[in-house]
């Protein structure tokens, strides 16, 4: 399953990326199950979801839980929790 | 009823009289405007720079807005956003609620500040006077403040039942 995922503020500087299309592996169907996966795809990764507990995430522009699936899904984002206003 | 997410700044007379002309069923504008601080922690601060998730920001910022039109009668409603950056003393933010009556706004103002702080995906990042830059946190208050809209809270039922 390809999708695409964005990462904004922190955890945008920390992956090194804005946004990419990955190709999510058998056995990934939830946020949290792809944090895990993302962290072991390098150590910038690794660093940016340290503090996985405080990341939160949206599926297709939708705020989700980490036990949220990820089927149908074509856009994930990581972020940290919102600070505007 | 509307959003709008810009870098450039807002016109606060000016936008109330584009969303007030011709009516005469509004007794009430409330308006909000969230500025710049140039000492937001205790430090300094030469700039700071707003991030957002295009896209998710005007659904989060449209869903607010209705919530708001669900509780309280509003007759009309605006949200600007600034994005980019800014220096101390801009701009960040301007919410208008018009009613028949002053509770309604009021209160209307105030939620959808609440909610629009802990659901709206925008990011602050502040730069210090020696040129660092720093994200910044998010508040428990924020988070609390939302809380007593949620259920039948006193403060939720006090106010729904003067609208």
């Amino acid at each position: 399953m390809a999708v695409k995922i964005r990462y904004f503020a922190w955890v945008r500087e920390k992956t090194g990326k804005t946004e990419e299309v990955l190709d999510l592996p058998a056995g990934v169907a939830t946020v949290a199950e792809l944090v895990t996966w993302l962290r072991s795809r390098g150590p910038e990764y690794a660093e940016a979801f340290t503090r996985a507990d405080v990341i939160r995430a949206a599926i297709d522009q939708v705020h989700v839980k980490p036990t949220a699936s990820l089927a149908g899904a074509r856009e994930i984002a990581f972020f940290p929790p919102v600070t505007g206003g | 009823m509307s959003v709008r997410v810009q870098g450039e700044d807002f016109d606060i007379g000016a936008e109330v009289a584009r969303l007030t002309a011709g009516r005469t069923d509004i007794g009430a504008v409330v308006t909000f405007t969230g500025t710049v601080r140039g000492t937001p922690g205790g430090g300094a601060i030469r700039a700071m720079t707003l991030e957002h998730y295009p896209g998710m920001t005007e659904r989060e910022l449209e869903a607010v807005e209705t919530q708001a039109r669900a509780r309280w009668p509003l007759q009309a409603s605006l949200i600007v956003h600034r994005v980019g950056r800014l220096v101390p003393g801009d701009n960040i933010v301007l919410v208008v609620t018009a009613s028949a009556h002053r509770e309604a706004a009021f209160a209307a103002a105030e939620f959808l500040m609440d909610y629009l702080k802990t659901r709206a995906p925008f990011w602050k990042k502040e730069e210090t006077e020696d040129g660092q830059g720093r994200w910044v946190d998010a508040r428990e208050s924020d988070d609390r403040a939302v809380e007593r809209w949620e259920g039948a809270g006193p403060a939720a039922a006090k106010v729904t039942s003067k609208a």
